[in-house]
């Protein structure tokens, strides 16, 4: 794949050659920068950030607040704000419902299992495309990998349709052309398990191998040309070079997505699974219990509990991480 | 670049297998589809789904073309949703991205964490809903659709990242001598140089609301202003959504399974379409954001 040189400098792995994209600014002399910047100039940047700032409080950091309805008995006369408090009595009924557990668990493995089975097939695809011949191959196959990142989950569950339905769907239609007894993957909900993550895989795995290829193609191509000479051949290569020298890439990009364990992709479950009876103990993630509870029953308490609970816990996570980040490579760290 | 044909003959072979077969797989459902919508619903109904079309028929797209009336409707509504949606966002956006590139704004990192924090922490779905629908009364109209999918902190980030990286200081600065102000600078240099970082976070921005079924689920009941997927979604989902799609058939003759069918290619077919022209700025875009956000 030809990545555009205006995107080159990867600033992990090895240096990148000089002289690729724009050279450096000449940096004004300072003198002149500070009498072209009185501070009174300044009020048209503000004005500039504003809308993007006013979206953010009122989207993003209102809510922030918001999240107090889960100490409060919420009622829709009196809003968040005006609701009567009553201390930790959601987070009671959320713990003893046994709801939290169950959910904390299910949220948690299955996104151990997609960021497991992501990485490795993004990785392994990556690896796979940058030491290909055949450059049309390379690029079609490319092309119809991403492919999936298009479409909306909303597609996908069409998929999942034409393909699973039990009257006729295509796996049905053959097994019972072939005489075989037809499946109800609805009413085997451990079959999901491993149909979840196949899905997210199908997704994900283009815009990711993408990701890894970038990272690829960051390598100094020296390496290679020295590696060959000494007479590496191309698994020499891509154990000794390619992977050494993505490491750092690999490594950020796996504890960004443990960053997210505690964040369900909700869209995924929502369709391919929606409010199917029997499989909810098996695919009930935080998202689809706030989700559920909010809109469905509108359970406030319920609801407001799951979410703090996801949001704070979200939060100490991605603080840890990105210490760990930090400690690897500090020109990672996200903050 | 050296490339010895000798060694790497076993490991090509592995590679055109794998990844051939991923990139099969990765296209079969869309296969399936297509060749489905243009099957006979009956063949669908007797015989079930096939990988090859069964009784070739256009039934399912005649009854949708002949009876256009809320498909053409969810259209428009996304097309307008995603146009002026993806114009806002990419404009405010950039002015902010440029806001935070600026040196001489002293505050200009807590600004970016001012965006950043709320990457990192959030009130979640409960008080975000009742803030929506309760206190902005915004339920039940296009602006919630415009608004929800709006901003992205990580493409703000790219996005001066970028302006930082490609756009010379020294340009600016002779822009500045020029007496141009910061509005002059940011219409009239900032944001042509831009083009290339705009077209890859316009187009990932457009994709987010073309595909958008979150906010109309959740916040918008009035069936007039349902866009495409979300539209889309119900006909897979309900039974009787089917035949209020199209008014004049009576249900007994519907063919429910092919209209499915046929609506998923009309949904999902202009992406489809477009996938080939776009996609290398969508590359461009995740290099770009790889690239530290």
């Amino acid at each position: 794949m030809r990545v555009p040189k205006s995107a080159l400098p990867v600033p992990r792995g090895p240096v990148p050659p000089q002289g690729l994209g724009r050279a450096p600014a000449p940096t004004a002399p300072r003198r002149l920068r500070l009498r072209l910047t009185p501070a009174a100039r300044n009020w048209v940047l503000y004005l500039m950030f504003a809308p993007l700032a006013a979206y953010m409080v009122v989207f993003a950091y209102v809510p922030m607040a918001g999240l107090v309805v889960a100490f409060k008995e919420y009622n829709y006369q009196e809003g968040i704000f005006g609701s009567p408090w009553i201390g930790l009595e959601n987070f009671r009924f959320f713990y003893e419902s046994g709801k939290l557990l169950q959910v904390t668990l299910n949220t948690v493995l299955y996104n151990v299992v997609f960021l497991g089975a992501y990485t490795g097939f993004s990785l392994l695809t990556a690896v796979l495309i940058s030491e290909m011949r055949g450059r049309r191959f390379k690029k079609l196959a490319q092309s119809m990998l991403f492919l999936p990142y298009f479409i909306s989950w909303v597609t996908v569950s069409a998929f999942v349709y034409n393909i699973f339905n039990f009257e006729y769907g295509l796996l049905n239609s053959t097994l019972r052309a072939a005489g075989l007894e037809a499946l109800d993957i609805y009413g085997h909900p451990a079959l999901w398990y491993l149909l979840l993550p196949v899905f997210f895989v199908w997704k994900w795995v283009g815009f990711g191998s993408v990701l890894y290829l970038a990272a690829i193609t960051g390598i100094d191509q020296e390496c290679y040309e020295a590696a060959m000479l000494d007479g590496a051949n191309v698994f020499q290569r891509v154990r000794y070079i390619t992977l050494p020298l993505i490491r750092p890439t690999i490594v950020v990009l796996v504890l960004l997505g443990v960053g997210r364990i505690m964040r369900g992709e909700f869209d995924m479950f929502y369709q391919l699974i929606g409010n199917n009876g029997t499989l909810i103990d098996n695919t009930d993630i935080i998202d689809t219990l706030v989700f559920r509870s909010l809109v469905g029953s509108q359970d406030f308490g319920m609801s407001s509990a799951a979410g703090l609970y996801q949001s704070v816990l979200c939060f100490v996570i991605i603080v840890i991480v990105n210490q760990a980040v930090r400690r690897y490579d500090r020109s990672h760290a996200l903050f | 670049m050296i490339r010895p044909a000798r060694d790497d003959t076993t490991f090509n072979t592995i590679a055109y297998v794998v990844v051939g077969s991923l990139a099969l797989f990765a296209l079969l459902p869309f296969v399936i589809l297509a060749t489905n919508s243009f099957s006979s619903e009956h063949a669908i109904v007797t015989r079930g789904y096939s990988l090859l079309p069964r009784e070739f028929s256009l039934g399912a797209y005649r009854l949708i073309f002949e009876n256009p009336g809320k498909i053409a409707r969810s259209y428009a509504v996304t097309i307008f949703v995603t146009g002026a949606g993806t114009a806002i966002s990419l404009l405010c956006s950039s002015m902010a991205a440029y806001v935070l590139s600026r040196k001489e704004l002293v505050s200009r990192n807590r600004f970016a964490f001012f965006l950043y924090f709320t990457q990192l922490f959030s009130g979640g779905l409960v008080p975000y809903y009742l803030l929506i629908t309760r206190d902005l009364k915004l339920g039940n109209s296009v602006l919630v659709m415009l608004l929800v999918p709006m901003f992205n902190v990580m493409n703000v980030l790219i996005l001066r990242n970028f302006i930082q990286n490609s756009i010379p200081e020294a340009l600016l600065d002779a822009a500045r001598i020029d007496g141009l102000g910061h509005a002059g600078i940011f219409f009239r240099i900032v944001l042509p140089l831009s083009k290339p970082a705009l077209a890859s976070i316009g187009l990932f921005t457009a994709l987010a609301y073309w595909n958008d079924w979150w906010t109309p689920m959740m916040f918008v009941q009035d069936e007039r202003l349902y866009p495409l997927q979300y539209t889309l979604y119900r006909l897979i989902s309900s039974v009787n959504f089917s035949a209020q799609m199209v008014n004049n058939v009576p249900t007994m003759h519907l063919p429910k399974e092919t209209l499915k069918l046929a609506m998923t290619v009309v949904a999902t077919g202009p992406i489809v379409l477009l996938y080939p022209f776009v996609q290398r700025y969508f590359v461009k875009g995740i290099t770009l954001g790889a690239v530290k956000g």
